[in-house]
């Protein structure tokens, strides 16, 4: 290993990544505008769900409960119709994923016998949605049903019971307003990193196969490791640069709560990027052809870093043989590290588990990228 | 002009075979990601990992533990003889729920003050609280419930009879909540824009970087021609990607496809044409092909996360929702949605599958365009 030649190959990538300002502002821009826009639309909590009414009734009652509904501010009556067909044709549409249906005998039967039901028609299509609108409706139907005893108890003069009542007592930690954004948005960050990096250097030899510069690389007294060494240098300041920004943005503009140490953040974010341009450098050794490339590092990165590192979908409820395979999607390991560091203010010892599982990560990608690259032709 | 283009995609295809491992990069990754991802993509909550602290010790609060075990929803991953030990469970992870029983909890059951129950969720994952909480809610409801109905005969003024309205939820065209129904046909349209895009932009620019689009310039070729030629091997992969992936769902996810596969092949068709485009547009944006490699990085990822695949449009901030008009991915996966569960005609689906055939239009249109301006 030598320093200057090291140094030489630091410096010539470094001059290959500025003089192609398309790829830097790429490199630079493109974490901004990821972030931007995934920060924004990376929330699965539906504020307003929109309803379609359908009151058979429309009595006094059966107003009030629609009344709850509007006033309960989860709901946003799209449609008030007058035919069951009205919800038919307005779900197909998608313009309303809930219906509520109050029969025609609503506040008869509820004076009769003293219980009446209301219907609740759901587009499960979208069954997340689904679980929460009807988590919502629930809520809204509990709250009438809850008053509505206590004025039969009033009216009959009847003590309120509680007898074999339990009562929820619910304390939520760590992200306290249960806020989606807060527990998706620093796994967004994890895969900008991912993607970024990979794009960085999945291309960076193979383009030196097809422009022909390999041979002359090839000719110089230059190692195999100073190569790899040289080519992952700038990369990697690149790569902190945007780690630093995307880290930034997350904690004060999208205000996720940061509750951890910057040095651990440090440590192992530099981990990552290390695993992360690694990786790419790997693709771009073994396949020459840059479609290639592009392709294998498009397919080892976008879809797994979002479906399989459990940014959005929680690991433990994958398949067992799922769930063995995302031990392989290296961000798994870097979203856990920073939601345990954002959130719950982890520490080292906290996060050994994928701390050790990134760094064997790095040290075999490494070693794997150091083996692959032979000076031949 | 039908002598050439013939030409041009018999050129193509003979590229696409050439490259030994096209056909492999075209097939097997495709399927591998169809199953892993039509498995991984749940937000399901099942088997929660739950802590309890039983302070009370007696038949009731055991009776209420034995509701939890009851459920498959959580597991109850240790029985805590101290709130600290509680404490600690949440915070390293160990339990995602805890429920703590305080002493007295029966005693309060049965004077009628209501006895309570604390719970702590982490809520790091706010989907699983949220949903985790609701189920805690049905259970202790229903605890409450059996308790109630055992207690109430032994008293001696008659309480009050069940009064109250209550929720009959029914959902429509997934009765059984089966996330797979939704998440497969979404799938299914990731994949191959994924696909396509990337193919498309690439093969334009390699012709580009290699130096042969020289050549192409001086051929007698319009550049309608050639562009024909580049993109429809690109449709026919792309259809043939929606083909073999759409039947792996219906075959392998059983996902029920009760629409018109009529209308599918017609929202197909206008997807993969703005797909197309799309690819095309980009290549005419790149010089080289880690440019063309950057750009598919860079709009690809925001389309797929902007598309309604999982985060749903509703819940996005307006200038978002406007921003997702122009993903063809969104007005797709409407379309495959509503033919694969709903079974709906063009009559309901006209508006998307109008707004696809105007981006492909469009696309297609901008992007001759500015090839004809580059090769003049």
């Amino acid at each position: 290993m030598n320093l200057r030649r090291l140094l030489a190959m630091a410096i010539k990538e470094a001059l290959q990544v500025w003089r192609d300002p398309r790829s830097l502002a790429v490199a630079l821009l493109m974490p901004v505008m990821q972030m931007a826009i995934l920060g924004y639309g990376v929330s699965l909590d539906i504020k307003h769900v929109p309803l379609c009414v359908y009151n058979q009734e429309n009595s006094q009652q059966s107003r009030a409960v629609v009344d709850r509904f509007v006033s309960s501010g989860w709901f946003s009556v799209s449609h008030v119709i007058t035919r069951y067909s009205g919800i038919r044709r307005a779900m197909d549409r998608g313009e309303c994923i809930a219906a509520i249906v109050i029969p025609v005998n609503f506040s008869r039967t509820l004076a009769a016998t003293g219980s009446a039901p209301v219907q609740a028609i759901f587009d499960a299509t979208d069954v997340n949605t689904t679980n929460i609108a009807l988590g919502y409706a629930q809520g809204v139907v509990a709250q009438a049903d809850a008053d509505i005893t206590a004025q039969w108890d009033a009216a009959h003069d009847v003590q309120p019971s509680l007898v074999g009542q339990v009562q929820l007592d619910p304390t939520v930690w760590f992200n306290e307003t249960l806020d989606s954004r807060y527990f998706i948005i620093p796994g967004v960050v994890a895969v900008i990193l991912a993607l970024v990096g990979a794009q960085l250097t999945s291309l960076t030899i193979s383009r030196e196969w097809e422009r022909g510069t390999m041979e002359q690389l090839i000719s110089t007294p230059i190692s195999a490791l100073e190569v790899m060494l040289g080519k992952l240098i700038p990369y990697f300041l690149i790569g902190l640069f945007d780690a630093a920004f995307c880290l930034a943005a997350a904690i004060f503009w999208f205000g996720v709560p940061f509750r951890g140490d910057l040095a651990t953040l440090f440590v192992t974010t530099a981990l990552f990027n290390l695993v992360v341009l690694g990786i790419g450098y790997l693709i771009s050794v073994r396949i020459r052809s840059q479609l290639g490339a592009s392709q294998i590092a498009l397919m080892v990165t976008m879809l797994p870093t979002t479906l399989l590192s459990g940014y959005t979908f929680p690991i433990d409820q994958m398949p067992a043989p799922i769930q063995a395979l995302t031990y392989i999607v290296y961000p798994r390991y870097y979203v856990t590290i920073l939601r345990g560091i954002f959130l719950k203010g982890s520490g080292l010892s906290d996060l050994a588990g994928p701390m050790i599982g990134l760094s064997l990560y790095a040290a075999g990608i490494i070693w794997l990228a150091a083996r692959a690259f032979r000076k031949r032709l | 002009m039908f002598g050439r283009i013939p030409i041009m995609l018999f050129k193509e295809f003979i590229q696409l075979r050439r490259d030994r491992w096209m056909m492999f990069r075209l097939i097997v990754p495709l399927i591998i990601q169809m199953i892993v991802f039509g498995y991984a993509a749940t937000f399901t909550v099942h088997h929660v990992t739950t802590a309890v602290l039983d302070l009370d010790q007696s038949q009731a609060s055991r009776g209420l533990i034995s509701h939890f075990v009851a459920t498959s929803r959580f597991d109850i991953v240790d029985m805590a003889r101290n709130r600290r030990q509680i404490t600690s469970d949440i915070v390293h992870d160990r339990a995602v729920v805890a429920l703590v029983i305080h002493a007295g909890f029966s005693r309060d059951l049965e004077n009628g003050r209501g006895a309570p129950l604390q719970v702590i969720v982490d809520g790091t994952n706010s989907n699983t609280a949220l949903i985790a909480l609701g189920y805690i809610n049905q259970i202790t409801s229903q605890f409450s419930a059996e308790w109630a109905a055992r207690a109430i005969p032994l008293q001696v003024s008659v309480a009050a009879p069940a009064t109250g309205i209550r929720l009959e939820p029914l959902p429509w065209f997934n009765e059984g909540l089966n996330e797979r129904w939704f998440f497969i046909p979404g799938v299914i349209g990731t994949l191959t824009l994924l696909q396509v895009v990337s193919l498309t932009a690439f093969a334009v620019v390699r012709e580009r970087e290699v130096g042969t689009l020289e050549q192409i310039m001086v051929s007698p070729i319009r550049p309608f021609e050639f562009i024909l030629g580049k993109t429809v091997p690109f449709f026919l992969i792309g259809f043939g990607d929606i083909a073999l992936v759409t039947a792996f769902g219906i075959l392998w996810f059983h996902v029920p496809f009760i629409g018109d596969p009529l209308v599918m092949l017609v929202g197909a068709s206008l997807f993969l044409m703005a797909a197309v485009g799309m690819g095309l547009l980009l290549s005419t944006f790149s010089h080289t092909q880690q440019q063309a490699f950057a750009l598919n990085f860079f709009l690809l990822n925001p389309f797929f996360i902007l598309s309604g695949f999982a985060f749903p449009i509703a819940a996005m901030p307006r200038f978002l929702q406007w921003f997702t008009m122009i993903n063809p991915l969104r007005y797709f996966l409407v379309v495959i949605r509503a033919v694969f569960l709903k079974g709906v005609g063009v009559n309901v689906l006209w508006p998307q599958l109008l707004a696809l055939a105007l981006l492909a239009v469009v696309m297609l249109t901008v992007s001759v365009l500015r090839f004809s301006k580059s090769l003049e």
